[in-house]
């Protein structure tokens, strides 16, 4: 039975489980003892009143909080303008879709899941082109665009999730509303939502995650180095996943490096925070319907 | 009439679900339709130093992007060459621990924490810790720039990993799982049922591996922007520069402003849309099919 090739199999299964967790220690270790030191109020507002720097009476220009204030509101614009599709068109599929719309509907869903972000923010790129060429020549990217372009790049996220929760709630509940009487729209709408909600929650934590941290997007929709503050929703903006890219290339002396390397910790950190966010609803969520797993 | 008016409130819950899935999918039509109508033209146009040529030299009016298309393949495919028998054989080392042994377990629950944390990891912080540790380990010890295909293919290799590790994880898993106690009444531990049983019928779960894994490496931006070193050329070595479609979308925007310049990043965007199209039709081809 032991023959060579399962011999190398194994010695390479053995290996790898050294390789991969050596090389990601390495990686984030080296982050974390460069960047950790640095976090702090200094790294966020550099020096300015923590509570003027918040409520923008003095503008912070050496500190992360207008880029962390900036993806704080992308990621918001973007729940808010992908919340609706995403949940509905999840419930949709999940409850009333005929078998011919699952296949369909979900092929063109799976697609959006696995497109490259850059597509989407080319997409915002190519919008304000034709809008420029059609009906407003004054169009120009902007925290919109970029947010409504995150938006898609979410939406797979959100209906898939919303799509699975939905399914996984236990077939004989749904069973009962249909024996009470209930329409499927009732059983979806006054059962299964509020049933599969934890679920739900998760996908949206997820989705949080997906939109602070992508870079591609934005690129391309109106990120900017030094645009402080956003004023209003057709404004350049700042965000963190942008300043950390503009600062590996652009840095002029050590103390931004080092504000480099605080901010990768820091959307690090967040990422992180938000993963493990979604899996404790997903876990909360699969042990109420399901038992302990 | 109470009846009426909740039957009423139920048809607008109806259209309501009905217009989310409307928004949704106009959404997903309007982008394919945008990417396709701003790249048809350039295909008509059809003179020379245009996208299809081997020449990018925007001064000389060469807008070649056939070097980004080379590019773009030979890092998805050095990634997952790099990658994906990593990704493999971690997965088959994550779900077949020896029958017995605290330690085993404990480490393998630790090692499959920390494979799914890292695909929390942004990709920009991926390239910013490469820029500072890799690129320069890569200089002093191989030479070179340190900012090369090589650099940018290892980063791309830890960034799918994750994903195929829990592609195969669900696939074979399951498969595992299923005839472990068969193989366990012939004495085989999990490991041999894995490398004699499971594996050589599990073509279909390793080939969407390794789609899903090349379509995440070419798709990515941040790391070849970051540490390919973004030269248009074929490269002549892996310690060589290179750029990615991805990059050179990236870069186009931010530098050049002019029609022809535009012209090979919309041809860059169908080709990468077009790629990603066949990457999840053979992914439903393969899921389909077991």
């Amino acid at each position: 039975m032991r023959d060579a090739g399962f011999r190398c199999f194994q010695a390479a299964a053995r290996l790898s489980a050294v390789l991969v967790p050596a090389f990601v220690f390495i990686l984030l270790g080296y982050l974390l003892w460069r960047g950790l030191p640095v976090l702090g109020t200094k790294l966020l507002f550099a020096g300015v009143p923590p509570l003027d720097a918040v409520s923008g009476r003095v503008p912070v220009w050496d500190g992360l909080w207008p880029a962390c204030a900036g993806t704080f509101r992308l990621v918001l614009l973007t729940v808010a303008l992908a919340l609706f599709p995403g949940v509905g068109c999840g419930l949709y599929l999940a409850g009333l879709a005929t078998p011919r719309q699952k296949h369909v509907f979900g092929a063109a869903v799976d697609m959006l899941a696995g497109m490259p972000s850059i597509v989407m923010g080319l997409f915002g790129f190519m919008l304000i082109l034709f809008l420029r060429r059609t009906f407003f020549p004054g169009a120009n990217t902007g925290l919109l665009l970029a947010a409504s372009c995150l938006a898609l790049l979410v939406l797979p996220v959100l209906i898939v999730s919303t799509r699975e929760a939905v399914e996984s709630v236990p077939e004989t509940l749904k069973l009962a509303a249909a024996a009470l009487g209930m329409s499927r729209v009732q059983t979806l709408l006054r059962l299964c939502l509020p049933a599969a909600a934890p679920g739900i929650s998760g996908g949206v934590v997820l989705a949080v995650g997906r939109a602070a941290e992508d870079t591609a997007v934005i690129l391309f929709t109106g990120v900017v180095a030094d645009a402080g503050l956003a004023a209003g929703l057709l404004d350049k903006f700042e965000a963190l996943s942008f300043e950390i890219f503009y600062i590996s290339a652009q840095y002029q002396d050590q103390e931004e490096l080092l504000r480099g390397f605080g901010a990768a910790v820091f959307l690090l950190l967040v990422s992180c925070v938000l993963l493990l966010a979604a899996r404790v609803l997903e876990r909360a969520f699969h042990r109420r319907w399901q038992g302990k797993r | 009439m109470s009846g009426g008016g909740s039957a009423r409130r139920w048809e607008a819950g109806r259209l309501a679900l009905r217009l989310a899935l409307f928004l949704s999918m106009t959404g997903i039509a309007l982008l394919v339709l945008m990417v396709v109508a701003f790249a048809l033209p350039v295909f008509s146009a059809g003179e020379s130093g245009g996208p299809f040529s081997w020449v990018w030299a925007p001064a000389q009016g060469k807008f070649g992007i056939l070097p980004m298309i080379a590019g773009s393949l030979i890092l998805g495919t050095s990634a997952l060459a790099l990658g994906w028998p990593l990704a493999a054989a971690l997965c088959c080392w994550l779900i077949a621990p020896p029958p017995s042994g605290r330690f085993s377990r404990l480490s393998r629950a630790l090692v499959g924490e920390l494979v799914r944390l890292m695909t929390a990891v942004p990709t920009v912080v991926y390239g910013f810790t490469a820029v500072f540790l890799l690129s320069p380990f890569i200089r002093s010890w191989l030479g070179g720039t340190g900012m090369s295909g090589l650099t940018a293919a290892v980063m791309l290799g830890v960034l799918i990993l994750p994903t195929v590790v829990l592609v195969l994880q669900a696939g074979l898993g399951a498969r595992l799982e299923s005839v472990a106690l068969s193989g366990a009444a012939l004495g085989m531990d999990r490991m041999e049922v894995l490398w004699h049983v499971v594996l050589p019928r599990a073509r279909d779960t390793l080939l969407a591996s390794a789609i899903l894994g090349f379509g995440r490496a070419v798709g990515d931006t941040m790391l070849p922007l970051m540490l390919a070193g973004n030269a248009p050329q074929l490269p002549a070595s892996p310690l060589a520069a290179l750029r990615t479609l991805t990059a050179h979308m990236a870069l186009v925007t931010s530098n050049e402003a002019g029609s022809a310049a535009y012209d090979s990043l919309f041809m860059a965007g169908l080709i990468l849309l077009t790629v990603n199209a066949v990457v999840s039709l053979c992914l439903r081809r393969l899921g389909g099919r077991s």
